[in-house]
């Protein structure tokens, strides 16, 4: 899998330079060119080795590796209450989300019933955390086709978001709000105000991200026709989220596998036959409506009564395995703990949205331009943390 | 009319009667290369603030604010920086050439500077043929560029550096025919001629639709031949991380970063002057009152006036638009742009012979 030049030979490692023309010429005059790990386009340091022929991408290697924490390694030490912390660290875009899967799947273990109130709670978060997650990517896949403006307009919109987080979690990013039995804390007097207030400002600044790079002829010759993938092979290579959904592959886990109230929210599942970037884009954007939809039928239903589940001070899953599923803002997010009976998982394996996603993106890019490369790159949405924990 | 034609008028006597017609000539050649040299760093220094001022208000930013008076003096301390640090070499560059690139790029930005008007009777050297001259010696810099992208044997440079190089080659084409639609209206090469010839109003309002169109053509390609966004495939940032630039550090990078802004200003001043009149003051047809009120307004000022608006308007595609991919860039040229253009040339000069234009 991995090139020769980067296995390690006498001690030190074989040098992979940019600069290295002596590469180039090796077979029939292909360049081989390393995107990331330090590149403005991968977002993190995914390092993809990519072999061309003159502008045409003749092969993408994606190497991961350089932010690998070992965190389902770490979740083995850490108890069932501790672990989830670790897991706001994977897809930091959507904390919440990953935190939402481990606790719902320690729940399941200890058959936990979680109060109506935190279950509303919990659902209205993750649908905040999408809407901002959506966000950073739309200004990140306009900036990687070169419009830096839409990156700004989709940070005032995000910071609101942000602000809301803060006030009710304490934080802005790595919330750990979601805990086994339900939430930490409960919602700050002024949440559902704000959340009306910025579900009020986002509906006009949607139509604005429309108007500003949806409609714009640059922006959909760069995407339209960029990127294939076919339903075969979104399903064979496992993709989901808007990945999935952008070839018309049904796999909204908020679907197929209502938990929480989803199965109470009226809102549609996002489907776009067009198999191209702009298809996926549209998924997106189109997703970002759909959680406002659903914030706003829960944000006057939030019903009283207690935000958290009495549970023990200890908790300690009985013997077997335990999986449980969401919809993250890239995907479908699966976690698998195996417990002998004791505080902390023996074995823990995360399923992340974007390890499959990247793997169709030799797929996809194979005889287009390195242009299309940054185009089907931005509409994966990938967050290098969440594919190599 | 304010003038500037008296001062240099006499400061010319007073040379003459002081000195031997030879030392004028070197004392002359001296003024003005100061002279160019400073307006040189004034621009360079004036633009990169001002593309950072337009860029944030357009980001809902505020820009730089700290240093000096609104952030004032935030390009001069960046120069000083960049003065400062080393300029880095790599390894495998053909050496000569890669520190001799950035002076290519450089000198043919101040070549060109040579013939444009930036008043009334300032000019650094009228030239019989300046519009061949600019279009000629502009497609010099593609060489400076190609050789960055060669010399800095850095696979990223190599791509941007042929990007670069197809990308103005093809678009000079359009701009030189958008070019000569003015050169056929004006009937004449030499620059202060086709200011003289819009007296009476700009081409741009005179040559009717054909105009407008040879001008957003012209808009559009030198968008391209200055290698800016949406066409900046040269350094595309999310692609090629700098581009042909990506080896450069220090002053070198600072004199490929300051040719690309006075090359906006040349091309934009270019624009100004074939299209809005160059120094030339706005008048409408026999409005006696109005025409005599513009033409208190000196005429350096609408040359900058006017230059830095179509100044204005690059940087505002640059912050608005996406970046094209390069075979998109490619068929806009060939395929839209370029027939677009010999049509249009064929139905200007169509008008310029039956004298239709106003």
């Amino acid at each position: 899998m991995y090139r020769e030049t980067h296995i390690i030979k006498d001690g030190a490692p074989a040098q992979l330079i940019d600069g290295d023309l002596s590469e180039a010429t090796a077979d029939g005059g292909e360049l081989v060119i390393n995107v990331g790990p330090q590149h403005p386009a991968t977002h993190g340091v995914l390092h993809l080795v990519i072999t061309l022929q003159g502008e045409t991408i003749k092969k993408v290697e994606p190497h991961l590796g350089y932010i690998h924490r070992s965190i389902e390694k770490m979740c083995e030490s850490l108890s069932y209450r501790q672990f989830i912390y670790v897991t706001s660290r994977m897809d930091y875009l959507s904390a919440h989300i990953n935190n939402h899967a481990c606790s719902m799947c320690v729940e399941k273990g200890l058959q936990i019933e979680v109060p109506e109130r935190a279950k509303v709670i919990r659902v209205i978060m993750d649908e905040l955390t999408r809407i901002a997650s959506h966000e950073l990517w739309w200004g990140a896949m306009a900036m990687d086709l070169g419009a830096f403006t839409p990156f700004f307009y989709a940070f005032r919109e995000r910071e609101v978001i942000n602000d809301i987080m803060e006030e009710t979690c304490g934080a802005r990013l790595t919330m750990n709000y979601m805990v086994p039995g339900g939430v930490m804390a409960d919602l700050h007097p002024n949440f559902q105000k704000r959340v009306k207030d910025f579900i009020q400002l986002f509906k006009n600044k949607i139509d604005e991200y429309d108007d500003l790079v949806t409609g714009n002829i640059i922006f959909q010759n760069r995407t339209k026709g960029i990127g294939i993938l076919s339903k075969e092979d979104a399903i064979s290579y496992g993709c989901t989220g808007a990945v999935a959904r952008g070839s018309g592959v049904q796999s909204d886990i908020r679907k197929l596998y209502p938990y929480e109230v989803y199965d109470k929210v009226a809102f549609d599942e996002i489907l776009e036959t067009g198999c191209d970037s702009f298809a996926r884009y549209l998924v997106r954007i189109k997703e970002m409506r759909e959680s406002v939809k659903i914030v706003e039928q829960l944000i006057d239903n939030i019903p009283e009564g207690d935000f958290q589940a009495k549970t023990k001070a200890v908790l300690k899953l009985p013997k077997g395995e335990f999986y449980s599923r969401v919809e993250t803002a890239r995907g479908e997010l699966g976690v698998y703990i195996v417990s002998e009976g004791g505080t902390t998982p023996y074995r823990i394996k995360f399923r992340s949205p974007g390890f499959s996603n990247l793997s169709a993106l030799d797929h996809m890019c194979r005889g287009s331009k390195i242009g299309d490369l940054m185009a089907t790159m931005g509409t994966l949405d990938l967050v290098i943390p969440d594919i190599d924990r | 009319m304010f003038s500037l034609e008296s001062i240099t008028d006499s400061i010319q006597k007073w040379l003459y009667s002081t000195f031997n017609p030879t030392m004028v000539l070197i004392i002359e050649g001296a003024i003005v290369m100061l002279l160019a040299i400073g307006l040189f760093a004034a621009l360079g220094l004036t633009l990169v603030l001002m593309e950072r001022k337009v860029a944030a208000r357009m980001q809902i930013r505020l820009g730089p604010n700290r240093v000096g008076p609104k952030g004032m003096f935030q390009t001069a301390a960046d120069t000083l920086k960049l003065i400062m640090k080393e300029g880095l070499t790599p390894d495998g560059a053909d050496k000569f050439l890669f520190n001799l690139a950035p002076f290519v790029v450089m000198i043919v930005a101040m070549l060109i500077l040579a013939p444009i008007g930036f008043a009334k009777g300032f000019q650094i050297w009228d030239i019989n043929i300046g519009v061949l001259y600019v279009s000629a010696v502009s497609s010099v810099s593609v060489i400076g560029i190609l050789m960055a992208g060669w010399a800095s044997n850095n696979k990223y440079s190599l791509l941007g550096a042929m990007r670069s190089g197809a990308q103005i080659v093809s678009y000079e084409l359009s701009a030189g025919l958008s070019i000569i639609s003015i050169v056929v209206l004006s009937g004449s090469l030499q620059i202060s001629e086709i200011i003289a010839s819009q007296q009476t109003g700009w081409w741009l309002f005179r040559g009717h639709i054909p105009a407008v169109i040879a001008f957003v053509i012209f808009i559009i390609a030198v968008t391209a031949e200055t290698n800016r966004a949406p066409f900046d495939l040269a350094e595309a940032e999310s692609e090629l991380t700098a581009g042909f630039h990506t080896e450069y550090s220090g002053m070198k990078f600072a004199l490929f970063f300051l040719a690309e802004y006075i090359n906006i200003f040349i091309v934009c001043a270019i624009g100004a002057t074939l299209f809005l009149g160059g120094w030339m003051p706005l008048h409408i047809g026999n409005w006696q009152g109005f025409n005599h009120i513009m033409d208190y307004i000196p005429s350096s000022v609408w040359f900058f006036g006017k230059t830095f608006f179509l100044i204005f308007l690059i940087m505002w595609f640059r912050w608005t638009f996406p970046r094209l991919r390069v075979d998109q860039l490619l068929n806009l040229e060939w395929k839209y742009l370029l027939p677009i253009s010999m049509v249009n040339l064929l139905v200007i000069t169509l008008i310029a012979i039956m004298g239709w234009h106003f």
